[in-house]
């Protein structure tokens, strides 16, 4: 096989056919919950419980879908905040590798601002994210802003997925 | 460090969120699903399994948890990033923090908006106390989502920004009990 045509087949791969776009916008919520899920997406669908299994899988390889399963509400069970920090450019990527270290990391964004490092940590309670975030601005020797969550605006019913 | 006063005050502020009594059950339940179901024809069979009770009871519980609220949805979550939503902006806002509330609702109905919070201010240093993530294919698509923000916003902002990622460096699912 030549190498254009190997290419061509990865992206194949990867661009969603008619039943991906369903199972990737449509079970954004409402992923049932009885004894066989799968069955009932297939039902729905028109399809069999072993496609939607296999292309599931074949989509959580692939990265397009994260996981299957619970959305939980932040701050429901122990606490989290966001928090920003002002990195000097030439230590950035010291101080963001250090920051994803922390198991309490979930998520690390670099982004274009004079705060340029933004994460959120969540941890078992009030007292146990204090601790992380006081680790995190002794090693650093930078402050870290916190911005935990007052009020939650959103209803989250997913996102409408537009295809390109 | 002009916002040490202000870190500290947040400190002294637990935002812990709701108080729902979750027993250790609940808590396995968490445990076991937190990272995803098992893409098997009886994945909540599984779950009960590794933790010893009925199927039936896994979703029940599950329900529970979902209507009390601290399962907001149960999906299949898609990587948007992954699906070409490469334009990750977050916007932040200041509105007067006795229209907060009226205004973070509607906000909070965009339906290209995925979060849509208040969080306190940090004066001097940020004076943003709304904040919403718009996710679009690219920084033009963004921009203008956001000045779709901010007609609606009208009168009601007093000043905003647009950050946007330059790198993901970590995006794990939340860890809630480890």
């Amino acid at each position: 096989m030549s190498q254009t045509s190997a290419n061509m087949n990865d992206l194949k791969k990867n661009i969603p056919d008619e039943l991906d776009k369903h199972l990737l916008n449509d079970f954004q919520y409402g992923f049932p919950l009885e004894p066989r899920p799968f069955k009932k997406i297939a039902e729905r669908l028109g399809t069999t419980e072993d496609v939607v299994i296999d292309r599931l899988n074949e989509l959580q390889d692939q990265g397009t879908v994260s996981r299957v399963g619970a959305v939980f509400r932040a701050n429901s069970i122990g606490a989290s905040t966001l928090a920003a920090m002002s990195v000097p450019e030439k230590k950035i990527e010291g101080v963001a590798a250090m920051v994803s270290d922390y198991s309490e990391v979930n998520h690390n964004y670099l982004r274009e601002h004079h705060f340029n490092l933004w994460f959120v940590v969540t941890a078992s309670d009030e007292q146990a994210l204090n601790v992380v975030l006081d680790d995190i601005e002794h090693r650093s020797g930078l402050p870290v802003m916190y911005l935990p969550m007052q009020e939650d605006f959103h209803i989250d019913l997913g996102f409408d997925l537009k295809w390109t | 460090m002009s916002f040490v006063m202000a870190t500290s005050q947040v400190k002294q502020t637990p935002q812990s969120g709701h108080n729902v009594h979750l027993d250790d059950i609940d808590r396995k339940i968490i445990q076991a699903t937190q990272a995803g179901l098992p893409l098997v024809s009886r994945p909540y069979d599984d779950i009960a399994m590794q933790i010893g009770i009925s199927a039936d009871e896994v979703l029940k519980r599950m329900c529970k948890m979902q209507q009390c609220g601290i399962i907001r949805r149960i999906a299949a979550v898609p990587n948007h990033y992954a699906l070409g939503y490469k334009a990750n902006g977050m916007t932040v806002w200041d509105v007067p923090d006795d229209r907060i509330d009226e205004l973070g609702k509607q906000v909070g109905t965009l339906e290209f908006v995925s979060h849509c919070y208040h969080r306190p201010r940090y004066l001097p240093g940020w004076r943003y106390n709304l904040f919403a993530m718009v996710h679009a294919h690219t920084r033009e698509e963004a921009l203008q989502l956001v000045s779709r923000i901010a007609d609606l916003l009208g009168e009601g902002c007093r000043g905003h920004d647009v950050l946007f990622s330059t790198r993901i460096l970590k995006k794990t699912c939340m860890r809630l009990i480890s």
